[in-house]
């Protein structure tokens, strides 16, 4: 009990391992939590990894082997077909390496590679095959070649993009109207977006739906793009930064004659780039994430975003999870990436702001 | 190497110069129509001219969708055109909280809804429950002085950023009836588990992956707060002789309190709006033992051959109101803990 008490008010600062430097129960408590953590939030993801590197009789194995191993083959004699590797216990009790020309209900027809003109027949049950560690690189290739992949791929790039680059550019231009302006009717604009800050899409479904549609843009990237691009996140996230910049900079631009406009791209933008690089990493998680709204605008394949793709795959009645699991690890590579190059960044920028990616 | 470096650090440098200049290229061209608006307008009519675009998409793609719910929600039929849709008043949330027995959703006229907003309620209540508990024990364990803590902390907020299609394939290959966990159960001397086509495994998986999946962020935030909280306050106790559990009780949880609000609030408001993962993962089944609210809302306007719009406009509608509720109860309870510091 006391272990637990004190365990639950060591804060930083206390000494790392008890006064002489032993290990208390605490710290091992603690290093035995962290390292199953480990465990649990990072296994599951290389399960995938090793997972998607198995050929597709690999991965139907129960119980799963832990790596990635493929059958060996060998080209024997005039066989056109280079012809899978078995061990085989032959009737004396000695084992040799036979290769398996085909197999005719309980026994198999095999052939010595040294010889391959007799064929020997074996009891299934005399053989196992030889298998070594091998990464099934053509669950990739093949993803790409035979189905849309990249075209998945280029949609949801196009999304991301896009969404991006006009999430910045007009809530930061709307950011800089409502905290570099007094004019009547500021606070109540700026009222109005943040109230709007918990609605999320789903409870206006319906409606962006009849919207979408009346301009065209089902099976449009353009649908997906544009209804998440005006964020109240992003504007209250800008606004907030912007208001830190001093008036006087403005005011001194102002007479020397620049006009607003270049006041808003040459002066404040540069300054909150800060703001702007938290949003923009957030906006592209968003938006390489989404999925909801990308289901019901694109309906027609040609159109899907990976999310999207990806679900459409994994729902077919024969799911080919070889090239799920490929496409899936591809999916969630580019996040890894930012991720691992940003993360420090990301995750002081989340605790200060309380946005979530 | 240095020579590498440099070359990498004049290709990056070549970059930001040629991104800089298309930026000054476009910027300049918009100014070109920017200036004589200026021109036109003034000055202080600027600022409406900057606020227009945001406004534009915000008016037209949140603003006039919440007004058009309400109308959506008061008419029935298949069509999607405001004009062919007959008004039926409160017709469709009559249908939705018609029921003789409302313990028992199968005397429900929309017996659906009643199981969705069912499963709903038991999804939030242990998966809130849940996250917020171990987000604060994982907190309160990196808050100590650990090796490493910057790793640690970045491997329980790695799966945030995972998509939730991403998230559900993950545990879809692992739940599988031939999946490794059954391999792990076989192997200890188990029997399989068809974990995702059993009712009551399904909902217990579907709120242990999002728990997996989401608290991460949870722990960020109570750690900020933790650190946060003065050391000296622990120390004026030490000197008091408070007991470690009387400094937890008596300094850690009061001034830790209003962080939890603001976690346990947002974990509630994340919950209710369930779907991605949910879906993919067990698409609501079996049966309809995970179908939660949103689910039902997309089913019953998209995922079938005849939408029926005024139903999952009123559902949207209702699941509104109870946003409105808890974010107002954030508003409220944010308040009143800063109140009780002050």
């Amino acid at each position: 009990m006391t272990a637990v008490a004190r365990f639950l008010t060591r804060r930083q600062g206390d000494r790392p391992h008890g006064r002489r430097g032993r290990w208390t129960v605490t710290d091992v408590l603690t290093y035995a939590y962290l390292g199953a953590g480990v465990l649990v939030m990072f296994g599951p993801v290389a399960w995938l990894v090793l997972s998607s590197f198995k050929t597709p009789a690999n991965l139907i194995e129960f119980p799963p082997t832990l790596l990635p191993l493929a059958h060996d083959t060998a080209l024997v004699g005039d066989y056109p077909q280079p012809l899978p590797l078995y061990d085989v216990v032959l009737e004396d009790g000695t084992t040799a390496r036979f290769a398996q020309v085909r197999r005719i209900g309980l026994t198999a027809q095999m052939v010595d590679p040294a010889a391959p003109d007799d064929i020997i027949a074996v009891p299934i049950d005399q053989r196992t095959p030889v298998r070594s560690f091998r990464l099934a690189f053509e669950n990739y290739t093949e993803s790409f070649t035979r189905f849309n992949f990249a075209r998945y791929l280029r949609n949801s790039v196009v999304v991301t993009v896009g969404a991006t680059l006009i999430t910045l550019v007009i809530n930061s231009m709307a950011a800089f109207a409502l905290s570099k302006y007094r004019f009547p009717g500021r606070n109540l604009v700026f009222l109005v977006i943040i109230s709007t800050l918990m609605i999320p899409i789903s409870v206006i479904l319906v409606p962006v739906y009849l919207v979408i549609n009346q301009v065209g843009w089902v099976n449009n990237l353009w649908g997906v793009i544009i209804p998440g691009a005006a964020t109240p996140t992003g504007v209250f996230l800008l606004r907030q930064y912007m208001l830190t910049i001093p008036d006087e900079l403005l005011d001194s631009g102002r007479i020397d004659g620049a006009s607003e406009w270049r006041l808003y791209w040459q002066i404040v933008l540069p300054l909150a780039a800060p703001a702007l690089a938290v949003l923009a990493i957030f906006s592209v998680m968003w938006r390489w994430n989404d999925f909801l709204w990308p289901l019901i605008v694109l309906t027609r394949s040609e159109f899907f975003t990976l999310q999207v793709g990806l679900n459409a795959f994994q729902g077919e009645l024969q799911v080919q999870w070889h090239y799920v699991l490929a496409m899936t690890v591809l999916t969630l590579l580019p996040i890894t990436l930012v991720f691992s190059l940003l993360q420090r960044f990301i995750t002081t920028g989340i605790a200060s702001t309380g946005v979530k990616g | 190497m240095a020579a590498r470096a440099t070359v990498v650090q004049r290709a990056a440098a070549l970059v930001g110069r040629g991104v800089e200049g298309v930026y000054v290229l476009l910027m300049n061209a918009v100014g070109l129509l920017m200036e004589p608006l200026q021109r036109l307008v003034g000055m202080r009519r600027m600022a409406w001219l900057f606020l227009l675009p945001n406004l534009l998409v915000f008016t037209i793609f949140i603003l006039f969708p919440m007004v058009l719910n309400v109308y959506y929600a008061t008419t029935s039929g298949p069509r999607l055109y405001p004009q062919d849709r007959p008004f039926v008043g409160t017709a469709n949330f009559e249908r939705l909280f018609t029921c003789t027995d409302y313990t028992n959703p199968n005397t429900c006229l929309e017996d659906r809804f009643w199981r969705a907003a069912r499963n709903t309620g038991v999804f939030v209540l242990f998966q809130v429950g849940g996250m917020v508990a171990i987000s604060l024990l994982t907190a309160l364990v990196l808050n100590r002085k650990v090796v490493a803590r910057g790793f640690f902390r970045s491997v329980f907020f790695y799966p945030v950023l995972l998509s939730p299609v991403v998230v559900a394939l993950i545990w879809k290959w692992i739940l599988q009836r031939d999946g490794v966990l059954n391999a792990m159960l076989v192997s200890l001397g188990g029997e399989p588990i068809n974990f995702l086509l059993s009712g009551s495994w399904a909902m217990a998986w579907v709120i242990m992956v999002s728990i997996w999946a989401n608290m991460g962020f949870y722990t960020l935030i109570l750690l900020a707060g933790l650190q946060s909280i003065p050391v000296e306050l622990y120390d004026a106790g030490a000197i008091d002789g408070t007991s470690t559990l009387q400094s937890f009780r008596h300094i850690t949880l009061p001034l830790l309190m209003p962080t939890m609000m603001v976690v346990l609030v947002l974990a509630l408001i994340r919950a209710v709006q369930m779907f991605d993962e949910v879906f993919v993962l067990t698409g609501g089944g079996p049966g309809s033992a995970t179908l939660l609210l949103v689910q039902y809302i997309y089913q019953t306007g998209f995922g079938t051959q005849n939408p029926r719009f005024g139903l999952a406009a009123a559902t949207s509608v209702t699941l509104g109101a109870v946003l409105l509720v808890a974010t107002l109860l954030q508003l409220r309870i944010g308040r009143g803990s800063e109140r009780h510091l002050a």
